[in-house]
């Protein structure tokens, strides 16, 4: 039971990681049905962008730990949503009406592009941050065994609720995100109203990035050091969760990211540590064998 | 006489080596309903695919004035603009809503660059500013004025798929309205309407016309709506304009009837002889 306790806890912790990563993948694809291999990367450099704000501010202007957090999770939302505006306008933008693999393959030149860049410029080592928020609450003890609920945890659990709540009510409420469901079901129709789609799909991009970039002050937070191939896995491991969830659905990509989450840190509680990732993708092949589009997508039904 | 509103000079749109439209030039003006008519594969969607920015011209120039008296040359215009700054609108012959959203959505989609500059990319509509919600209520009202032109408030927030096929037609008309255009191209309107929706119909875009200073560029099969509703009628076949005038006159022009029955283009003159002989009777009959 203890044991089960503590994984579960860690386990929504990871699973809330993926989940905001997820969110990106599943926006982009919801939009132009395009997967951006890049977005793991793209989750990177906000870690790394986070990273040197965080040393800059709190060891170089010795600002407190909890001001210096907020203010690197703002400007960490902001450049990495650039940076993934750049690469949508370079990379993606000049290929749209292009056959449909293009522009994947250009997401995959990006992703490999972007961990370079970040190897040559940041160097290949992990770079650490001093360790931040180590409290944690005990909840309850059984067998000499304490369950504890780190302070790092309930952040990372209570900001992804909340971002989660923001970004559902920008879709499901805002003109913003009517233009983007409108842009989902028919571009062009959407162009004849008035909506300019490549901005919305620029924004798209930029909302995609700004959770990735939460998802990376998180990491650092969580695991204390980032490096530049730090995007590959979890990244994947996002698009797992996000096709899990069935892919274009935003509560979707949280649920299988925290499912992700979940059958990782149990499986490497009650198996094999060495395993979790097979058990994760084997879960995914199973789980689409029986539910195709995912378990919250819909099903295309098309009229004859 | 005063500008047109919308003036199409020398159109040509080919595909490879078919010529879908060849030089074809009309004028739609301010107030009136103008049909567009032709027999199947005359070209007439590819001329509202070319007014509406589907299609890049081949050569020619499509002008749209607007009350300011400026002149926009709708071909250069980029897709969104031609709604936005155009300010034109168009419905599909087959039928392109946004399904999964409601009635209401779907009028407030028509409606988003308004919102969206109120909001300020919606930032400050997240934070509550004063001026979005005044943008969104005043949005709202106008949707549910169209809703209830339309007959649909009742089910502004059904899903647009759920709803029966005449009345996905009119939530067609009505979103396009919400763009507040000057010229609404309609694509074949009364298609698949039953007579009592069809007439339903007919009133609409008369009101629109009239009442919304709203034209209409209409293309439409079933001959009794254009007779009865339109103020100017345009004739198309094989991309080429083969008539032009009030609905009366098309009506009686050789030309056209032998595009309708299919005669061939030296047997003309001989139709044009019949009927002017059956005319002849028929009003030798009358009398």
């Amino acid at each position: 039971m203890e044991v089960f306790v503590q994984q579960l806890i860690n386990g929504l912790t990871l699973g809330s990681i993926y989940g905001l990563i997820a969110i990106g993948y599943t926006m982009v694809f919801g939009i132009i049905g395009m997967v951006n291999f890049a977005h793991g990367d793209v989750f990177m450099v906000g870690a790394f962008i986070a990273l040197i704000f965080f040393l800059l501010l709190s060891t170089w202007f010795g600002w407190a730990l909890i001001p210096a957090l907020m203010i690197v999770l703002v400007l960490g939302m902001v450049f990495t949503g650039l940076w993934n505006w750049a690469i949508e306008r370079v990379a993606y933008r000049p290929l749209r009406g292009s056959f449909r693999l293009a522009p994947l393959i250009s997401a995959i030149g990006m992703s490999i592009f972007l961990s370079n860049l970040i190897q040559v410029v940041q160097g290949p080592r992990n770079k650490p941050v001093p360790p931040m928020f180590t409290q944690s609450v005990p909840l309850f003890t059984e067998n000499g065994y304490t369950v504890a609920i780190g302070y790092k945890q309930i952040a990372i659990m209570v900001i992804t609720v909340v971002l989660l709540a923001v970004f559902w009510y920008i879709v499901q409420k805002t003109s913003l995100g009517r233009a983007q469901r409108a842009c989902e079901q028919d571009q062009k129709m959407a162009a004849l109203l008035g909506v300019d789609v490549d901005k919305t799909i620029s924004l798209t991009f930029v909302m995609g990035a700004a959770l990735a970039a939460v998802a990376g002050v998180m990491y650092i937070m969580y695991y204390g050091v980032v490096n530049f191939s730090d995007g590959f896995v979890p990244g994947v491991k996002a698009f797992t969760a996000a096709v899990l969830g069935g892919i274009g659905s935003l509560p979707g990509a949280v649920l299988g990211g925290l499912l992700i989450g979940l059958i990782e840190t149990m499986w490497s509680a009650y198996f094999s540590i060495d395993y979790k990732d097979v058990a994760a993708f084997s879960i995914l092949a199973i789980v689409l064998v029986f539910l195709p589009t995912g378990i919250l997508g819909r099903p295309e039904v098309e009229k004859v | 006489m005063t500008t047109p509103l919308l003036k199409v000079e020398h159109l040509t749109m080919r595909f490879g080596g078919l010529t879908a439209i060849g030089d074809l030039s009309f004028e739609a003006h301010s107030g009136q309903i103008t049909a567009l008519i032709g027999p199947n594969g005359a070209g007439k969607t590819t001329v509202f695919n070319c007014i509406t920015g589907f299609y890049k011209p081949t050569e020619g120039m499509i002008t749209l004035t607007q009350p300011d008296g400026q002149k926009l040359l709708l071909e250069r215009l980029p897709g969104h603009d031609i709604n936005w700054k155009g300010r034109v609108a168009r419905t599909f012959q087959n039928i392109r809503l946004f399904g999964g959203m409601t009635l209401l959505e779907n009028l407030l989609v028509a409606q988003h660059n308004v919102l969206m500059n109120a909001s300020g990319l919606s930032i400050l509509g997240i934070f509550g500013a004063r001026s979005y919600k005044r943008a969104e209520k005043e949005a709202i009202e106008l949707a549910e004025y169209w809703l209830e032109k339309t007959g649909l408030i009742d089910r502004a927030d059904d899903a647009a798929a759920d709803l029966p096929y005449g009345d996905q037609r009119r939530l067609e008309i009505a979103r396009a309205m919400c763009t507040q255009p000057l010229l609404l191209c309609l694509d074949e309107p009364a298609a698949g309407l039953n007579p009592r929706e069809s007439l339903l119909l007919n009133d609409l875009l008369i009101s629109i016309c009239r009442e919304h200073k709203t034209s209409i560029l209409l293309i439409e099969h079933d001959m009794s709506v254009v007779m009865q509703i339109s103020d100017h009628v345009v004739v198309l076949d094989y991309g080429r304009k083969i008539a032009d005038g009030p609905p009366d006159a098309v009506k009686n022009d050789p030309k056209v009837i032998a595009a309708y029955l299919g005669v061939e283009d030296d047997e003309v003159e001989k139709t044009e002889a019949e009927i002017a002989t059956i005319a002849a009777h028929a009003k030798g009959d009358a009398r």
